[in-house]
């Protein structure tokens, strides 16, 4: 570690100042490189360190992966004895969140491209390669796990070079896991990486890259600072909505918040000004300062807004304030989720609730389960339909159950999205095949790089919502990567797909789907459920119907047999535990006439059998 | 109330390979055993009420020398007391059952003896890897009813493709010729950590399909209440409700019962606890005055319920309406329940049907609420 006295005045200019992410195709080593950093610039005392330090949530650390941007301020005294501020600002990996990237990597000068000196240059590696040229950064790459029997540096080298058109004798080779040559990545960050080309002077533009709620000071705003400076006591305002806000404490990530008198063009880091909630702050937006306002916000800004609907229903329907309360608060620290009242005759009163992607929702899903201690169903997602109705009406639809009268519809329309899927070439005719089964029309091929390719498909959003990329991923073995932009809203023939239980049609489980795919995916849905509902003591006949025409069955026979041939002493306990689990798994089912349903079928009626 | 009295003999000349049950193949710890058991006797001196149900079971008993078997009964009625007409079984392997051992077991004033008969085909009892052959089964029975053992029952395994549904009904026959008190049908199950359960994962032994399983348990009820047998729990029958066996109902019924010995579960008042595993720990517990218990458990009222809910849908006595009164939709899913002929409502009570008894584990679950 090194001390406070060897550190020449860290805040003296913003040539000592270096903002920068690591991007890196998942499991490469991302957040290991980054625990790394913190440990050798002595941020934190080895006693203190855990591992996937920056990633706070339960559901990170579980899943490995990064939801929420973090910032976080290492200082750095170089071999030549100059010291540095390095902003090291972690983002998430999932297209999902691809927004919230760029407005991350909007706020760095250069990027640490991560590749895995085993598995080599990765799908994700390339997306992120050229997110990060998009936002013209300084590119360093870096070899990690070299200390793998199994790395081959030569090869990835070449990879580097060929595959990234970068120049590999820049590469830095390390080992995150053993610490080696991480000084070299350090030296790198303070030689190659720009300082910030910001104003020092002029009016205060600070960009909004992540916000996050604390119960005490209510919404922390994480910024990078191009132009002017901000300190407690500033009116600050938001250029979005024009409202104004008092600064109550500005200030650095250490791992704790670290207040400071001023934040300075430049810099990262935070400030609290009594924003409540974190939708009163938008990701992108400009915060400037009320009596000297930026001529225009910075570039960039987007509204985010939810592309899949889902609903959902507390398990018990007494649990209903409860949830309500919970998404209240869940919301607090989730801009993105919005939600309003909906009711089901089969599920009760609950929530339609609109997600940036499938990931959000299954991670809201969890959070709210977990974190909120919530017993939730969630219906299959699905987009949002528009309809024009022959009185002229236009109506516009996100919930199957609200579907309107057949023969009132005139004409019906589904949102389309433009993708653009990046693979090796050699996948080109499984991913084409994939395409066109999801519809896909007006593909273009774009050649990147030698043996790599770029495909790009106009294809319903309804289409991929689902598990496209799980599927994309399967059929690419992983190399494939996915990226999209909403484009417009096209005619289709649409109808309403109502699936049956027992003869007792369950709204929660109808789809609205594309006539030509209907049959397939009634028949989908009912070898779904049939897997996910467990056996009754009587049959379970499901089936698939467009209005009063059954299109699909499927049945699930009852037990024939089930019984413990013994119970003397001891299978007593280890018998009334299994009931006590049966008991509570019930509690969690949804009963539909005497058929109990458990959450999960809810969900899996549309997911396909790759993947 | 009466209690029962359990004793685990945790030997065994040679271990099966679908048994489960703690027992080890070696007699040089007979001793150790012995003293240990005879430590653990005397913390529970005056704890329970008299016992009028006496089993011992294993294990194999019948394995231990006579000097021991007598030293052990001995021991137990100098201690601890028992009704003057206390059932008391002891489990014996065909093998075992000399004229000696016969004669030893009636001196000692044993009533009923159950017999690990198994099978009375040759090829099923080496598949079931069973030391003894039909002919020691046949001298075994005829040697008991010799020494006027008057409640005899036997104990089979049936349910397994190397046997069949005929070679099953076969062996029924075979044991109802001995007009046997009680008989025991246990469909074979293939327990974890068992060398059957090894070979069915493993796919060397394919177990019957669900359906077989059925038609082979709805046929041995069929056949053996035919004969005049009641079926009073899912693998037991008895010759008439006298011989419906006293000491194993107290599990059904909540009726207090000590074990003793390692491994042996017991239950009093709304407390379960359980032995250690093993005769070394067993013991080294027993030298220093602590009950070699393992784990206890109080039951809530809730885990009461529970029990009570599902062992009684196992026997023929079925459960009090009463006891499934408080469940809000408990009419229909009883109405539903008697219509597919699962259940039966008499006097009072919910009594399964055989076509339940197949389904037993499922009926307690139907009583629980979903949303």
């Amino acid at each position: 570690m090194k001390s406070e006295k060897q550190v020449q005045n860290p805040e003296s200019s913003m040539q000592n100042i270096r903002n920068f992410s690591i991007i890196a195709h998942i499991d490469h080593g991302k957040s290991t490189l980054a625990d790394r950093l913190i440990q050798v610039t002595g941020l934190v005392e080895d006693r203190d360190f855990r591992d996937q330090i920056l990633d706070n949530m339960e559901i990170e650390r579980e899943r490995g992966i990064t939801i929420k941007s973090q910032a976080i301020t290492l200082p750095y005294v170089n071999r030549k004895g100059q010291a540095f501020v390095l902003n090291l600002i972690d983002t998430p990996g999932h297209v999902d969140f691809s927004y919230e990237v760029s407005r991350a990597l909007a706020s760095c000068e250069g990027v640490l491209l991560l590749v895995d000196a085993v598995q080599g240059v990765e799908a994700q590696t390339l997306a992120n390669l050229y997110a990060a040229m998009e936002h013209d950064l300084e590119i360093i790459p870096v070899i990690n796990k070299i200390d793998l029997p199994s790395a081959d540096i030569d090869r990835v080298k070449e990879q580097i070079e060929v595959d990234l058109g970068l120049d590999s004798d820049l590469a830095i080779l390390c080992s995150a896991k053993e610490g080696t040559g991480i000084e070299d990545v350090l030296e790198a960050i303070t030689n190659q990486v720009p300082p910030p080309s910001s104003v020092a002077e002029g009016p205060l533009e600070a960009l909004i890259f992540d916000a996050h709620y604390d119960p005490f000071r209510g919404t922390i705003v994480s910024c990078r600072l191009f132009s002017g400076s901000v300190r407690s006591g500033d009116i600050i305002r938001l250029m979005y909505n024009g409202a104004t806000y008092k600064v109550e404490e500005v200030g650095v990530f250490r791992l704790e918040r670290e207040p400071k008198n001023r934040l300075s063009a430049g810099e990262v880091g935070y400030i609290i000004s009594g924003i409540k909630t974190v939708s009163d702050t938008r990701i992108g937006d400009t915060i400037t300062l009320d009596h000297d306002p930026a001529p225009a916000p910075l570039p960039g800004f987007k509204e985010v807004k939810p592309v899949v609907f889902a609903s959902v229903y507390p398990v018990a329907s007494d649990d209903y304030r409860s949830l309500v309360e919970a998404l209240d608060k869940y919301k607090l620290n989730d801009a993105a989720l919005i939600f309003q009242k909906d009711s089901s005759a089969a599920l009760g009163l609950g929530f339609r609730c609109g997600f940036l992607g499938l990931l959000h929702l299954e991670i809201v899903q969890e959070r709210l389960e977990r974190e909120f201690d919530q017993s939730i169903i969630m219906t299959s997602p699905t987009v949002q339909y528009r309809f024009t109705l022959t009185n002229g009406e236009e109506v516009t639809v996100d919930n199957p159950a609200y579907y309107p009268d057949p023969v009132t519809i005139e004409q019906a329309f589904e949102p389309y999205i433009r993708a653009s899927i990046l693979i090796p070439e050699r996948y080109m005719g499984a991913v084409m095949e994939l395409c066109l089964e999801r519809r896909g029309v007006n593909s273009q091929f774009n050649y990147p790089t030698p043996g790599r390719i770029e495909i790009l498909f106009d294809l319903p959003l309804a289409e991929v919502v689902y598990d496209f990329y799980d599927n994309l991923k399967t059929v690419t073995q992983g190399y494939g990567s996915f990226d999209y932009d909403l484009i417009d809203y096209r005619e289709s023939d649409l109808i309403k797909l109502d699936i049956l239980m027992n003869g007792e049609k369950v709204d929660a489980l109808a789809q609205i789907v594309h006539r030509e795919g209907a049959r397939p995916r009634a028949l989908l849905a009912c070898k779904r459920l049939k897997e996910e509902i467990p056996r009754h003591l009587f049959k379970i006949a499901i089936q698939g119907a467009i209005g009063g025409t059954i299109i699909a069955r499927s049945t699930i026979t009852p037990f024939r047999k089930d019984v413990t041939a013994k119970c003397y002493g001891g299978d007593i306990t280890r018998k009334r535990k299994l009931l006590e689990k049966q008991k509570k798994g019930k509690k969690r089912m949804k009963m539909v006439g005497s058929v109990s349903i458990p959450q999960s079928a809810f969900v899996a009626v549309l997911k396909s059998d790759i993947g | 109330m009466s209690s029962g009295l359990y004793i685990h003999v945790p030997f065994c000349r040679s271990k099966c390979p679908y048994c489960a049950f703690y027992s080890i193949p070696s007699p040089s710890l007979i001793p150790i055993w012995f003293d240990g058991l005879k430590k653990e006797v005397l913390l529970y001196k005056g704890q329970f009420d008299p016992f009028d149900s006496l089993y011992v079971g294993g294990g194999t008993p019948t394995f231990l020398d006579n000097r021991t078997l007598t030293g052990l009964i001995d021991h137990l009625f100098t201690h601890l007391d028992f009704a003057p007409d206390t059932e008391f079984t002891v489990e014996a392997n065909p093998c075992d059952l000399t004229d000696e051992k016969t004669e030893t077991l009636r001196g000692l004033g044993i009533n009923r003896i159950n017999v690990g008969v198994q099978s009375f085909d040759e090829h099923v009892l080496s598949f079931l890897g069973r030391r003894h052959g039909v002919r020691e089964v046949n001298g075994a029975l005829d040697r008991l009813r010799r020494f006027r053992f008057k409640n005899v029952g036997i104990d089979l395994i049936y349910g397994f493709r190397e046997q069949g549904l005929k070679g099953w009904l076969n062996t029924l026959d075979n044991a109802l010729s001995f007009q046997p008190e009680h008989i025991s049908c246990y469909q074979l199950t293939f327990e974890k950590k068992t060398v059957f359960g090894r070979l069915r994962d493993k796919g060397q032994i394919e177990p019957l399909m669900e359906s077989e399983e059925a038609a082979h348990f709805l046929a041995t009820s069929q056949h053996l209440e035919n004969k005049g047998y009641i079926h009073y729990e899912i693998s037991n029958f008895a010759k008439d409700d006298l011989c419906r066996s006293r000491h194993n109902q107290k599990y059904w019924r909540h009726i207090p019962y000590l074990g003793l010995g390692p491994s042996a579960h017991s239950f009093h008042g709304k407390k379960r606890w359980w032995n250690v595993r093993s005769i070394k720990k067993y013991c080294n517990a027993v030298e220093k005055g602590r009950p070699p218990v393992e784990g206890c458990e109080t039951l809530t009222d809730e885990q009461l319920w529970l029990e009570a809910l599902s062992l009684g849908l196992r026997t023929s006595s079925g459960i009090d309406l009463g006891t499934v009164n408080s469940i809000p939709q408990s009419k229909m899913v009883l109405s539903s329940l008697q219509t597919s002929g699962l259940v039966k409502v008499i006097d009072g009570k919910i009594i399964p049907t055989r076509e339940g008894f197949l389904v037993a584990d499922q009926l307690p679950v139907c009583f629980f609420e979903g949303v």
